[in-house]
């Protein structure tokens, strides 16, 4: 069944898409033909608010698969017909992450560099076999979906997703994890922490977009699928509190990490204050609280938790790429240094318009093919509600 | 009515899947058409290109005294800036390719003043993460950048331990010819290839010896008959950060 809102409805949303990726590009021109002067990067933060997008589109399009994983590979019918529209959204976000990530490179149009000139000891290398890979492989789990004659393939391409994603988001954690030399990396967490950071992150759009398609459709999604999903989100979220805790309680307790926590937790001024009143607080502990309590877990409070939790993830991705980039490097350990390059020194970092227009134009390519997926194929969301009746109660 | 409803769902559906298939053969095509064509242009060019290669027995390396180096100085920075064309940095998003240091022991008190470049490690991170090879090491130890086939993802200057790399941030324009450098690359101490291809050594080096310091010493570090090697077996000297074990071409002596 395609969504019930006519024509207008859908080439104004088209529109409102193709305008915001219209901006991005044009901010990419901006910066292309400047040069990242005109950003609010530098010689020491080189990894700018467009990373933050890029790499939340990334880790949350790995993390959106989830759902067709849960139905299709594990066997729970709530989430067998969420499937497509799982894979459509992780298509849409990975190729909205890595426009993002393209248009901020030095030398865009070298890309092709990229794919002609590989370095195999690279992460960076095999993320783009891993991300182009990834494509490939959801595609054709969503063609044994919807082509019936492929149907009894699905499970078998279900898991080449999951193991595929998985390697991929690993990859993605270890990007920051192999860098040897700065104190906010260098952890072999980061792979296991961005694979649960991807669940929550990739559910709650997943709840948002399928809030909004239910909602232009005139549609009510069955209580009982919404408590279910709402009550998977906290446990994603939960569980990723968890990694995050465990990683600062790492670095507290090596002495040498101590000046990097004393920074990122309390002293680094918007660092702290975007951990705790954006990740801690607004991110985490509100929406277990909205999604948990005997009292709440309405489809609004679902809508608000996921939006919350969407809003978490870029503060948490902030205070990691950007503070982990502001902290400076301990090139000599036991002293304090300075120079006219900023040795020793906090970096100052304010992101500047051409980063936010070229981050919302990724987030506008990702709504831009979701918005056709949606139209042009069947990505609804069917229940039977009989065979829903018939699985056990505490299913996730 | 309802066998009509259904031959045009047919009918549409059909629609949509040649659609979709002409669509993803198209986007194919498009993806790997220039792949192929720019595959094809470097094989011919690598076979029409005789092999010009460093010398693998060599390990060139700086030895610097700190003792030497007084606080206030910077007539390595200076060198270095003209040799290589470099304008002198006002903001963080200028390229500093060498820049002094003033340290001081937490413990002790004791200060000290060094030059911070490229340290040219045998284990260079810069050339592990480059996804294309651009960040890559000479045979004789040097390691550089090829401007051509640098995409300024920035990955290396993460990964540099030393901050010794810079990204261009703004079109540049006068270059020098035998310096190639662009906006969109990241670019570092060179060790001066240069001058050390035409048998020279590196400007910064000439500048503190010019000016009575001498406390830089360029050579080879393979080569036992050396100063350079005469030098770091009869005096105690140390690499930056030693426990990353990357082993770099630059050591200082008297560094507490």
């Amino acid at each position: 069944m395609n969504p019930r809102f006519g024509p207008a409805h859908f080439y104004a949303l088209l529109g409102l898409g193709l305008m915001l990726v219209g901006v991005g590009l044009g901010s990419a021109h901006y910066m292309e033909s400047h040069g990242h002067v005109v950003t609010g990067m530098n010689n020491h933060v080189v990894w700018g608010l467009p990373h933050v997008f890029a790499i939340f589109m990334i880790v949350a399009a790995s993390g959106v698969l989830n759902v067709a994983s849960i139905g299709s590979v594990f066997g729970q019918s709530v989430y067998k017909p969420r499937a497509p529209l799982s894979g459509l959204l992780c298509l849409a976000m990975l190729a909205g992450g890595l426009m993002v990530l393209m248009l901020d490179l030095g030398r865009p149009e070298r890309l092709i560099v990229a794919a002609t000139h590989y370095n195999p000891s690279s992460v960076f290398a095999w993320n783009v076999l891993l991300y182009s890979g990834m494509f490939a492989i959801v595609a054709l789990y969503l063609w044994t979906m919807f082509e019936r004659s492929m149907n009894r393939h699905s499970k078998a391409a279900g898991v080449a997703a999951l193991i595929w994603r998985f390697v991929l988001t690993s990859g993605t954690g270890l990007i920051f994890g192999f860098l040897v030399a700065r104190q906010a990396y260098a952890s072999a967490l980061l792979a296991p922490l961005f694979i649960v950071l991807s669940f929550a992150w990739g559910l709650a759009v997943f709840l948002i977009v399928q809030s909004a398609m239910y909602g232009w459709n005139e549609q009510q999604l069955d209580p009982a699928i919404q408590r279910r999903m709402a009550r998977l989100l906290g446990l994603f979220v939960a569980a990723a509190v968890y990694l995050v805790v465990v990683y600062h309680l790492t670095n507290l307790y090596f002495a040498r990490q101590a000046a990097f926590e004393a920074f990122i937790l309390r002293d680094g001024g918007i660092y702290p204050l975007l951990l705790w009143g954006g990740y801690a607080v607004a991110g985490t502990a509100l929406p277990l609280l909205l999604l948990f309590h005997p009292r709440l877990g309405g489809p609004r409070t679902t809508l608000l938790a996921a939006a919350l939790v969407v809003a978490g993830a870029f503060a948490w991705l902030y205070v990691f790429i950007i503070g982990g980039q502001a902290f400076p490097l301990e090139i000599f350990p036991g002293h304090v240094a300075s120079s006219s390059f900023g040795d020793g020194a906090i970096t100052h970092y304010v992101p500047r318009w051409p980063e936010w227009l070229l981050g919302l134009g990724g987030i506008g390519a990702a709504f831009v093919l979701t918005t056709i997926g949606v139209r042009a194929l069947d990505f609804m969301p069917q229940d039977d509600f009989a065979a829903l009746k018939a699985e056990p109660k505490g299913s996730v | 009515m309802k066998s009509e409803r259904d031959s045009g769902a047919k009918q549409a559906l059909s629609g949509r899947r040649s659609f979709l298939g002409l669509a993803a053969a198209g986007l194919g095509g498009v993806l790997i058409a220039p792949g192929i064509h720019l595959i094809e242009v470097a094989q011919a060019a690598a076979r029409g290109t005789a092999p010009a290669g460093a010398n693998a027995k060599v390990r060139w390396g700086l030895l610097i005294d700190t003792t030497k180096c007084a606080s206030g100085c910077s007539d390595c920075v200076s060198a270095c800036n003209t040799e290589n064309g470099l304008a002198a940095p006002t903001r963080p998003t200028d390229a500093q390719w060498i820049r002094k240091i003033e340290i001081k022991s937490v413990a002790t008190g004791r200060a000290q003043s060094l030059p911070v470049m490229c340290q040219h490690c045998a284990e260079p991170p810069c050339v592990d993460v480059c996804p294309t090879g651009a960040s890559f090491k000479r045979a004789d130890g040097i390691v550089l950048v090829d401007r051509h086939s640098c995409i300024g993802c920035r990955y290396c200057i993460m990964a540099c331990p030393y901050q010794a790399r810079s990204f261009v941030h703004e079109p540049l324009t006068a270059q020098k010819p035998e310096v190639p450098r662009g906006k969109g690359c990241v670019e570092g101490c060179t060790l001066c290839v240069h001058r050390i291809d035409a048998g020279g050594g590196p400007a910064c080096v000439e500048a503190c010896a010019s000016a009575g310091h001498h406390a830089m010493l360029f050579g080879d570090l393979n080569d036992a008959d050396s100063e350079i090697s005469h030098r770091v077996r009869e005096v105690a000297s140390k690499q930056l950060r030693p426990d990353l074990r990357l082993d770099p071409g630059v050591r200082y002596q008297g560094l507490a």
